[in-house]
């Protein structure tokens, strides 16, 4: 078997872990809603997980949990280590993620990020004005 | 084969589950959505081998994110505006950069050793040590847990650290939360009655 087949059987999950991954980072940049662009970034997160127990699959292996059976092929253990403290550092990350948009929503009143920005622009202009002509008065 | 065949199933749910992720507006669906996809690949992990993994994502992933998404919904807007102006454009530059993302990515993708070969140096680096060695010199059956509690403590230090560091983040993010969201509610509600 040979040509775009044998890619396709050999590295089955990585191109469809790719897919996952730009699905989330589509999700990251296109989507204006906050809460939204945070499941997209777990998304993405959870494709990056998928793609380095695939590296640490082995065929015909098995879970890397030690057996009195000598002629085991074992998986390789380090991958699952990374993504087991990968793993708890994501759900932290979303944890503070979620509180930032928390705070924006009592801040803004909204979680569409279009339109905080708005307001911010709309915002930052009249207290510029605002300084500069106070600090004229003060003179 | 039936690795191969669970695997192509799980990963066209997972495309399909995304799918539905970029479709859906109700924020509770988006939210219950990923925690669906929490759970399928936490069943992939268990085909890949990976049961440790699997579980802490089925807990961890699954449960405490979907469930901490919820609690912060119960303060959200439980709707995404659709009607906004202007987003055609930032959804084609999406498009452009993900899709030229993604194809870099792939022509790395196929130029890397096929999916369980166990001649792959990431399998015969450092691995073989750690599973033939540790069984005899810690009697930890799981290799995984000897890794991570012993040969790698430092890193699963610096693990709960950062844990403990977003904790404190989120503990002063939210101080006084409760409150400020109460009264500011009780304010729109007043607005709303009038």
């Amino acid at each position: 078997m040979t040509g775009p087949l044998a890619i396709l059987a050999d590295s089955w999950n990585y191109l469809v872990v790719i897919c996952l991954m730009m699905g989330g980072l589509f999700i990251v940049i296109s989507q204006q809603n906050l809460v939204k662009k945070l499941v997209g970034l777990a998304i993405f997160q959870t494709s990056v997980f998928l793609f380095y127990i695939s590296v640490g699959k082995v065929a015909g292996g098995t879970a890397p949990i030690l057996m009195k059976a000598t002629d085991v092929a074992y998986s390789n253990p380090l991958p699952h280590v990374l993504i087991l403290t990968a793993i708890v550092v994501g759900v932290a990350t979303t944890a503070l993620g979620l509180a930032l948009v928390l705070r924006i929503n009592a801040a803004f009143g909204s979680i569409e990020d279009d339109e905080i920005l708005a307001m911010k622009a709309a915002a930052s202009v009249p207290r510029a004005r605002r300084d500069a002509s106070s600090s004229e008065g003060a003179q | 084969m039936a690795v191969f065949w669970t695997n192509i199933l799980l990963l066209v749910l997972l495309v399909f589950i995304l799918g539905l992720v970029i479709k859906t507006r109700r924020l509770f669906a988006v939210v219950i959505l990923a925690g669906g996809y929490s759970l399928v690949s936490a069943a992939m992990f268990v085909n890949l081998d990976a049961v440790d993994v699997a579980f802490t994502e089925a807990a961890v992933g699954a449960g405490i994110s979907t469930v901490l998404f919820l609690a912060a919904m119960a303060y959200l807007p439980a709707q995404e505006k659709t009607t906004r102006p202007g987003s055609a454009f930032t959804t084609i530059a999406a498009l452009v950069i993900c899709v030229g993302a993604g194809l870099l990515l792939v022509m790395a993708a196929i130029e890397l050793p096929a999916i369980g070969d166990p001649n792959a140096p990431a399998q015969i680096h450092v691995a073989p040590r750690y599973l033939e060695e540790s069984g005899s010199f810690l009697h930890i059956p799981n290799v995984v847990t000897t890794v991570l509690a012993s040969y790698r403590g430092f890193d699963t230090f610096g693990e709960t650290v950062v844990v403990f560091t977003a904790g404190l983040g989120v503990l002063v993010l939210l101080s006084g939360f409760t409150r400020t969201a109460r009264s500011t509610k009780r304010d729109s509600e007043g607005e709303d009655g009038q």
